[in-house]
């Protein structure tokens, strides 16, 4: 089911302060596609999340909707929108064991639709073994740890065969080995059954991983959105730039052709005038000696040798912020990287976001 | 935010249902009391407060609420200190044993008080030999009032107590500040506020209690008469008015209790927001 | 035997880190056993004066039956009524927001800072027959006061805190997911409200409802005005330990607190035991 939000806005009034937690947002999400929405705290995703599940309402005002395929649900209460919601804190009933969590939605139905006692069982028990928790269905939430909490919570969501499944922080709650289980476990969980779902996260990778589409959020706008791919490679503006990983900044005067910095050199073809480039980690090259387009000198702070790369942090008069490189292991050993040790960088590539926060990316080879 | 019954109507019809039920069966005695205590006007509600057993009712009435208070500030800090500071066995029991007085009808409690300290009890006829009567005088009204309201302070000190945990007052310790001063400095101000909505409540129910001292008293007018138990033998002799007269000053005692909790929970609100 | 193996030898204080453990419990001891045991040897010394057909003679004695009758069909309506109406009380002092709500919550706990005696004339005041409710309550054939309706409403004004003050903070922390995740499942209030709600509240309301009934089985002041205190028709059980006392007869009075003392501390343990064994449930022991 394809969902469309239009003129989604949201504030909220607290006293004589009015804060804008959603500026009224577009957003179309085709049938079948994984949406990620990525923020900050206070960005507003859960806000979006939650008026589209119908547990907040948009601001009248604004010309809001909110379309469930052909179905105008703008009015339509929580009860009646057949969704599906999954809480970063589970919320299962605690006084219920996990085949009642599970059930709880088809035993509450109208007596008409409500399906038998023997069918509900059977649903039940088929939606647990989806989930692999057979085995605990007459247990009490309090003793199935976070991750099978989250499956039983999943569910629950999913025995009325909503058209959608939302999920707040899904896997929030959870520790990083569980997490990344149950993000494989989902994706592949929403390839087989081809529902349409929204899910809120703050984190990056599981964003970038999980999504067909990601739509990056701060201070209640979406920024971009679009395939982890593109958001990660064109990034919109500066914010989803730095939001998406880690960010070196340098700054420093043009002239000529030459960006100085303190004791720091680096030809650039810009405009004369102060200048902020941005380097990721990974474009950041470290070399014992300086190249003509660049003499960036540095010292290793600090070395950080655990996964696939070589995190080495750099410091230097002319750095505000110390910069973060990642090298691979066989760079590593052949700089033969030690604490103290004075390098260069030199830049792969670099990015540059003019004041209007419009796209302009550069690129270098070094 | 949608929750359950929010919808106008359920609103609504909940909220009027209590309100008309809360103001016919709490508000309704509340201000038939002052009107009945001012029903022949002020002078006739001022000469019943006036009156001369009123004022000895009254003057007994603070006497034993001013003697009952320290002795349960003490009982119940020390044992909210005990219980809440130290683990040892039978910590328990002595948390459960402290509900008693609460559970036990307030005519029980006085019965008990009577057979021990009465003439006829093992121990009260010790004390008869030796001249000293405690009953149907005020050291019984005294210990009996002690009985119902001992449980008031550390029932509100216990909890606060348990959930601040012991971290301070260790790390004073770690400080070297002595007992005393960790507990006056570190323990207190924490506390303050649950103590003295204690000490209200202690108050409250030992300048009204009923059953327990109408046992023990003898209700002699002028001399074991508090005030409840004045207002009681009026009503009895069909004096309705100066009934209520007395009445209206225990009113006003319980209306200021009410106020003074009332502030204390929105200072404690307050604190909450911002600390 | 050594100090060491008593268990609240001085001998372990070292291993306790915070001062005052010998004078508070020193205080507490003491405290306890003079002001609450010490009292209760006083009725046991008593009811040993009695053989055990005496003691069933005095407490199954058709008045004192009687009045057990009325107490406790009194003490279970107002506790009924008091569940019912405390939990209104408490759903709306949380969920909503109204005028006067401030002043509605105070007025709660008017009962417990309300002296019974005031409670029960007033009370008995307002609905006599020429009384305010009275006026307009008998000729519609209802006479509340010197009946047990009279006794029941007593004890429902005297234990509605209990109800209202245990469930109101357990519905203040239930979280606001619990309304959501029911929501999103399609349940109506009606069923939300006794699926879901209603089971996270149950373990307080009974409690709350058990106190108060515990409270009601005692109180005293607050109904004999209203009461009438008619032999066999509306003589509660705390008066018949009265008359008795007022009739010197301390063996009856003695043997009949002694039933209403072992109820009332049955009930409490009960409560107690039932608590625990309800939030264990919920906190991961097998139900």
């Amino acid at each position: 089911m394809s969902i469309r939000l239009q003129n989604i806005g949201k504030h909220f009034d607290a006293g004589r302060q009015r804060t804008q937690a959603l500026e009224p947002v577009n957003l179309d999400i085709h049938d079948g596609e994984l949406i990620g929405l990525l923020g900050p705290s206070g960005s507003g995703k859960t806000t979006l999340l939650r008026i589209i599940a119908g547990l907040e309402s948009a601001d009248p005002d604004s010309g809001a909707r909110i379309l469930f395929g052909d179905r105008d649900v703008t009015q339509v209460h929580v009860r009646d929108r057949r969704i599906g919601f999954v809480f970063q804190h589970y919320a299962l009933f605690r006084h219920m064991t996990v085949f009642d969590n599970v059930a709880f939605g088809l035993t509450v139905l109208p007596r008409k639709q409500r399906p038998t006692t023997g069918e509900i069982r059977a649903r039940v028990h088929r939606l647990l073994e989806m989930v692999q928790l057979e085995p605990l269905a007459n247990r009490y939430p309090a003793q199935l740890s976070g991750g099978q909490q989250q499956r039983v919570s999943l569910a629950r969501a999913l025995a009325l065969r909503p058209d959608v499944l939302l999920l707040d922080e899904p896997f929030g709650a959870l520790d990083a080995k569980v997490r990344q289980d149950l993000r494989r476990w989902l994706r592949h969980l929403h390839d087989e059954l081809g529902f349409t779902s929204i899910f809120v996260t703050h984190d990056q990778e599981e964003a970038l991983e999980l999504s067909d589409r990601v739509a990056v959020m701060s201070n209640g706008r979406i920024e971009q959105i679009d395939t982890p791919d593109a958001v990660y490679k064109a990034p919109a503006n500066r914010f989803v730039f730095e939001f998406l990983g880690d960010v070196n900044h340098l700054e420093g005067e043009v002239r000529d052709g030459v960006l100085t910095c303190g004791e720091a050199r680096l030809s650039a073809s810009l405009p004369d005038g102060p200048e902020e480039l941005l380097l990721r980690p990974h474009e950041v090259r470290l070399a014992p000696a300086p190249t003509p387009e660049a003499r960036l000198p540095v010292t290793v702070t600090a070395i950080s040798p655990v996964g696939a790369e070589v995190r080495v942090e750099l410091a230097a008069d002319w750095l505000g912020e110390p910069w973060l490189a990642t090298v691979r292991h066989a760079d590593y050993e052949r700089l033969d990287l030690t604490r103290g040790q004075r390098l260069f960088v030199i830049p792969r590539r670099w990015h540059r976001f003019n004041a209007e926060t419009t796209q302009r990316r550069q690129a270098m080879t070094a | 935010m949608q929750r359950i019954g929010d919808a106008p109507a359920v609103r609504r019809t909940l909220v009027a249902a209590a309100l008309l039920l809360a103001a016919l069966f709490l508000l309704l005695p509340l201000v038939a009391i002052f009107a009945q205590a001012f029903a022949q006007g002020v002078g006739v509600f001022w000469s019943n407060v006036s009156d001369h057993y009123t004022l000895r009712a009254i003057g007994l009435t603070l006497f034993i609420t001013a003697l009952t208070i320290p002795v349960c500030l003490v009982f119940g800090v020390a044992l909210a200190w005990l219980v809440t500071r130290f683990s040892f066995p039978g910590r328990r029991v002595l948390q459960t044993l402290i509900d008693i007085p609460f559970a036990v009808s307030p005519v029980v409690a006085g019965l008990v008080y009577l057979l021990l300290y009465g003439r006829n009890g093992w121990l009260g006829g010790w004390l008869d030999g030796h001249d000293i009567q405690l009953m149907f005088a005020w050291p019984g009204i005294l210990m009996v009032t002690i009985f119902v309201t001992c449980p008031f302070v550390a029932r509100e000190l216990i909890p606060l107590m348990q959930a601040q945990g012991s971290r301070e007052e260790e790390a004073a310790v770690t400080l070297g500040a002595p007992g005393w001063t960790i507990f006056r400095r570190v323990t207190l101000p924490n506390i303050r506020w649950a103590l003295l909505y204690g000490v209200i409540l202690t108050n409250a129910r030992a300048v009204g209690e009923f059953g327990a001292v109408s046992v023990v008293s003898g209700a002699i007018r002028g001399q074991t008469n508090t005030l409840p138990l004045h207002l009681e033998q009026l009503y009895q002799d069909y004096n309705t008015v100066g009934a209520f007269a007395s009445a209206a000053l225990l009113a006003l005692i319980a209306l200021l209790t009410l106020a003074a909790k009332a502030t204390l929970e929105w200072r404690a609100a307050r604190q909450e927001a911002h600390p | 035997m050594s100090i060491r193996a008593l268990p609240f030898a001085i001998g372990r204080a070292p291993k306790r880190v915070l001062p005052g453990f010998g004078l508070s419990l020193g205080v507490s001891l003491l405290f306890v056993s003079l002001v609450l045991l010490l009292p209760m040897t006083g009725l046991f010394g008593q009811l040993a004066g009695l053989s055990l057909a005496e003691y069933w003679a005095i407490i199954s004695d058709g008045r004192v039956v009687a009045s057990y009758t009325v107490t406790i069909g009194a003490a279970a309506v107002a506790a009924l009524v008091n569940a019912a109406f405390g939990l209104l009380l408490a759903w709306v002092l949380v969920r909503y927001e109204f005028p006067g709500k401030r002043l509605l919550d105070a007025l709660m706990d008017l009962p417990f800072a309300l002296p019974t005696a005031v409670a029960g004339i007033t009370l008995a005041t307002l609905y006599s027959s020429n009384g305010w409710m009275g006026r307009l309550l008998e000729p519609l054939g209802l006479q509340v006061a010197y009946t047990w309706v009279g006794i029941a409403l007593a004890m429902a004004f005297t234990s509605i805190p209990f109800v209202v003050r245990t469930v109101q903070p357990v519905l203040e922390d239930l979280p606001v997911e619990v309304d959501e995740a029911a929501l999103t499942l399609g349940a109506s209030d009606g069923s939300a409200f006794r699926r879901v709600i209603l089971p996270h509240l149950w373990p307080a309301l009974v409690t709350g409802t058990g106190l108060a009934f515990v409270r009601s089985l005692g109180e005293f002041g607050a109904i004999i005005f209203i009461a009438g205190n008619m032999p066999y028709e509306t003589e509660i059980t705390a008066l018949m330990i009265f008359v008795r006392l007022q009739e010197y007869d301390y063996a009856g009075a003695s043997a009949i607190a002694s039933v209403v003392l072992f109820v009332s501390l049955a009930l409490l343990l009960a409560i107690n035991i039932w608590q625990g064994r309800f939030i264990k449930r919920l906190h991961g022991g097998r139900g």
